[in-house]
């Protein structure tokens, strides 16, 4: 239990003594780290640290070797990740069978275990520390540097790393509209998707009459693939409530919340424990550091709805009612909860606040692009080696953060191309790799920053199944407030899945734009506004996939169920049977082969045949004898020839 | 059905005396209690509350994550956020609820299994992701799906 802190001193005495109490420690004590996000917790880390756990009790160590559960570092695609400190040596996915020899091995004895060390995939080279793997490498890590280090359920943690300062700072040097001028100077946009200047966010709530004033974080981050703010709620909530409290000040409030999605529950939970422990010390409460500014903050779960994201909804779903846009007539900066004046803000922004109060405005705009500055966190996700958040500088090429950071395309594939802002966004083509990502040039390529999720598509995905995806999404999310968006989606969710059937019409693209640039004006929120996206970037970027599903009934990625046949390769079966026993239909059964007398092969009967790919991923990788074919030419029965024109020809060129 | 203990409820609407907006925490409260909201706690709210049930139906039937049907004694949910998606998560919701025998958002008869389609948990690196009440497990496969549904059949 941590005392409460009564003045701006005490908290530095306390960081003093927390420091100290540490520091020899860093180099006598050992302390091992285990990353306990949701994404690690996934692959079995809960298990591995059970396993220290039990391993240091057994051994009597428990007193000797701290161990940690910290936040995510952001490598999921190698967790668990492990790392043991004072040295630094970075592990990665570590089972609990290697814990007893991480133990002997490496922390008593100092003795690296080879291969639970990253290997680059290229070259084969181990690294040992996190700065030497190009996954880091090429990252400037300011906001999520800390998630590592951090017990995110111990206040303690953040202290030491010089957590508060900023608080502190604010609270005893500078007045609330020199805090506000710092922000705007720092030139901050809104990491929330718009990208509206910060600053000025915050002076129209400072300016607008009323009280009380609320400050809010938003962390219902419901934008599929991206999860910097489950990341950041998760392993370091006390930077986003430090910022928090800050733009509290800046503002003149005295009341907070902070909304976390449902899907997100360990996020909930650490960021109940952070306010609890900042309560405990002072730090949120009546005279917060004997300053003479109060401040508290709720903690407020969302039950589950996309569209809860949009400020107006989420202020709705706050009072308890259903979580709906309102019309934004007057901003919500003058007239927001309980019409009152609320800033609201995204986690990522709230994070940024006190590195900008620390280091100065200067410091963080001389970061990034002219119009874009900082740092931005991207879920890089989807078909790419190294998945994970990464956090670079704006301006950085799509291009380098696939390659050099993800480490490309898995199975040597080629790139489509990239789905960047969520549902709300679109696709950007292989040719625009190159595009400085900041939040001007991706608005100018149709799509948008979003909350930053890079999602990478390769070859085999559909361009117009793809868009179908987000309008299906996008239906079940829309609230069904206003007429456009509502029979909008529906429209447009008739007409794509029209198109994948092969039923598609010669009109459809028209009519599609037509209904996109209705909705795109009339709607009520940003959610109708940009639904169209999807399918607008597509059309522009890949009209010829529409055109090939329309006109040739044919799905040029081999995705589309009814435009596709699963055909068995009779030369290359080996009739292990697999495939039969799982066919949901029993559509495949034994027959002789038609090329070759007295082999026994699969095959599948196309009348019974579901179009499932259950075959096709059962079939063992070393035969692959299950192919796709699409396209008119494939009715069954199927000739041999026109298997050329599917799988076999792409596989040619991946294998 | 067992009646429902209508004193938890009162304990739980306690928490929240005085307070502002709390319909939909009360409701996240009471289902992490039942698991669902039946229907008499849902008239006991209207009269503790004094609100009307039609509104607080509206709200319980317009967020997803409040169920108003009963579950089955595992809840398996499958993302399918966008990195799942291209990553294979349909043909994981197909496989899982023609395991199970039924369709998504629905029970089985048995009450042992509930199955839902949720857009995105957040573990989009590891995806495609499913969960089983609080197990999340991450790069899913028919096989690995098969072995879950194994394990606690």
């Amino acid at each position: 239990m941590m005392p409460k802190l009564a003045s701006f001193r005490d908290l530095e005495e306390m960081r003093e003594k927390l420091r100290s109490r540490r520091d020899p420690s860093e180099s006598e004590m050992p302390l091992i780290t285990v990353c306990a996000g949701t994404g690690c917790l996934a692959l079995g880390a809960r298990k591995v640290i059970d396993a220290f756990r039990e391993e240091l009790d057994e051994r009597g160590l428990a007193t000797k070797i701290t161990l940690k559960e910290t936040g995510c570092p952001g490598f999921c695609e190698k967790g668990p990740i492990v790392v043991i400190y004072p040295e630094g040596i970075h592990y990665v996915k570590v089972n609990p069978t290697d814990v007893p020899e991480i133990l002997e091995e490496t922390v008593l004895n100092n003795r690296l275990i080879d291969r639970l060390l990253y290997s680059d995939p290229a070259t084969g080279a181990r690294a040992v520390h996190e700065e030497e793997i190009p996954f880091y490498k090429h990252q400037t890590r300011i906001l999520i540097n800390n998630n590592i280090k951090i017990d995110p359920k111990n206040i303690a943690d953040y202290i030491v790393q010089g957590g508060y300062s900023a608080l502190a700072l604010a609270l005893s040097r500078m007045t609330p509209q020199e805090v506000i001028d710092e922000v705007k100077r720092s030139d901050l946009r809104g990491r929330g998707g718009g990208g509206f200047p910060t600053g000025l966010k915050w002076e129209a709530a400072k300016r607008a009459l009323g009280t009380p004033k609320y400050v809010i974080v938003n962390c219902d981050e419901g934008d599929p693939g991206a999860f910097m703010d489950r990341a950041l709620m998760e392993g370091n909530p006390h930077s986003v409530l430090e910022g928090l409290v800050i733009g509290a000040y800046a503002v003149g409030s005295e009341k907070g919340f902070i909304y976390v999605r449902a899907e997100y529950p360990l996020a909930v939970q650490n960021a109940k424990i952070a306010i609890e422990q900042a309560r405990e010390c002072g730090l949120l409460g009546e005279d917060i550091l004997g300053s003479g500014f109060d401040f508290d903050v709720e903690l407020h779960r969302g039950a589950g709805a996309f569209v809860s994201g949009e400020s107006t909804a989420l202020m709705n779903a706050l009072e308890g009612k259903v979580g709906e846009p309102k019309p934004k007539y007057v901003h919500t900066s003058e007239r927001g909860l309980w019409n009152r004046p609320s800033l609201l803000n995204n986690v990522e922004t709230w994070a940024n606040i006190p590195l900008i109060i620390n280091r100065g405005a200067h410091w963080f705009s001389s970061i990034g692009t002219e119009r874009s500055k900082g740092t931005k966190i991207f879920s890089l996700v989807g078909k790419v080696n190294n998945t994970g958040l990464v956090e670079v500088p704006m301006g950085m090429t799509l291009r380098e953060i696939i390659y050099d950071i993800g480490g490309g395309i898995p199975g040597g594939k080629k790139v489509k191309g990239v789905q960047t802002g969520g549902p709300s966004g679109g696709i950007i083509p292989e040719e625009h790799l190159d595009t400085p990502v900041d939040f001007d040039r991706l608005t100018s390529l149709g799509s948008m920053m979003g909350s930053g999720s890079i999602i990478v598509l390769d070859e085999d995905t559909c361009a117009v199944d793809l868009a179908r995806y987000f309008v299906d999404f996008l239906c079940d999310e829309s609230c069904g407030k206003c007429v456009p968006c509502r029979e909008g989606l529906r429209q447009m969710r008739d007409i794509l899945s029209e198109i994948v059937a092969g039923r598609g019409e010669a009109e459809d693209l028209k009519t599609l734009k037509e209904v996109a640039g209705v909705m795109k004006s009339a709607s009520l929120c940003a959610l109708g506004r940009t639904a169209a996206n999807p399918v607008l970037s597509t059309i522009r970027h890949f009209e010829e996939e529409y055109v090939a599903h329309i006109q040739d009934q044919r799905c040029p990625a081999l995705v589309c169920e009814q435009l596709i046949s699963y055909f068995i390769r009779p030369d290359i079966c080996i009739a292990c049977g697999l495939c039969r026993e799982n066919c949901p239909q029993g559509a495949i059964s034994e027959e002789e082969s038609a090329e070759e007398t007295g082999k026994v092969v699969m095959a599948i009967d196309q009348s019974k045949c579901s179009r499932c790919g259950i075959c096709f991923h059962v079939c063992p990788s070393k035969v692959k004898a299950v192919v796709r074919i699409s396209g008119k030419s494939s009715a069954p029965p199927v000739p041999s020839a026109s298997i050329s024109s599917g799988d076999k020809e792409k596989d040619s060129k991946t294998r | 059905m067992d009646a429902v203990d209508l004193e938890k409820v009162d304990e739980i609407i306690e928490r929240y005396r005085g307070r502002e907006g709390v319909l939909i925490q009360l409701l996240l409260d009471l289902q992490s209690e039942f698991h669902w909201i039946p229907r008499e706690v849902i008239d006991h709210l209207s009269e503790r509350l004094r609100v009307p049930t039609s509104q607080i139906y509206r709200i319980a039937s317009f967020y997803k994550a409040i169920n108003l049907n009963p579950v089955g004694r595992h809840m398996i949910q499958v993302c399918m956020g966008t990195a799942c998606q291209v990553r294979g998560a349909q043909k994981v919701l197909d496989f899982t609820a023609s395991r199970l025998n039924i369709k998504p958002e629905e029970t089985t008869p048995d009450l042992s299994f509930s199955l839902r389609k949720v857009n995105c948990l957040g573990c989009c690196s590891m995806g495609p992701v499913l969960t089983v009440d609080d197990e999340y497990h991450g790069g899913v496969t028919l096989e690995k799906v098969e072995k879950i549904l194994k394990k606690r059949s």
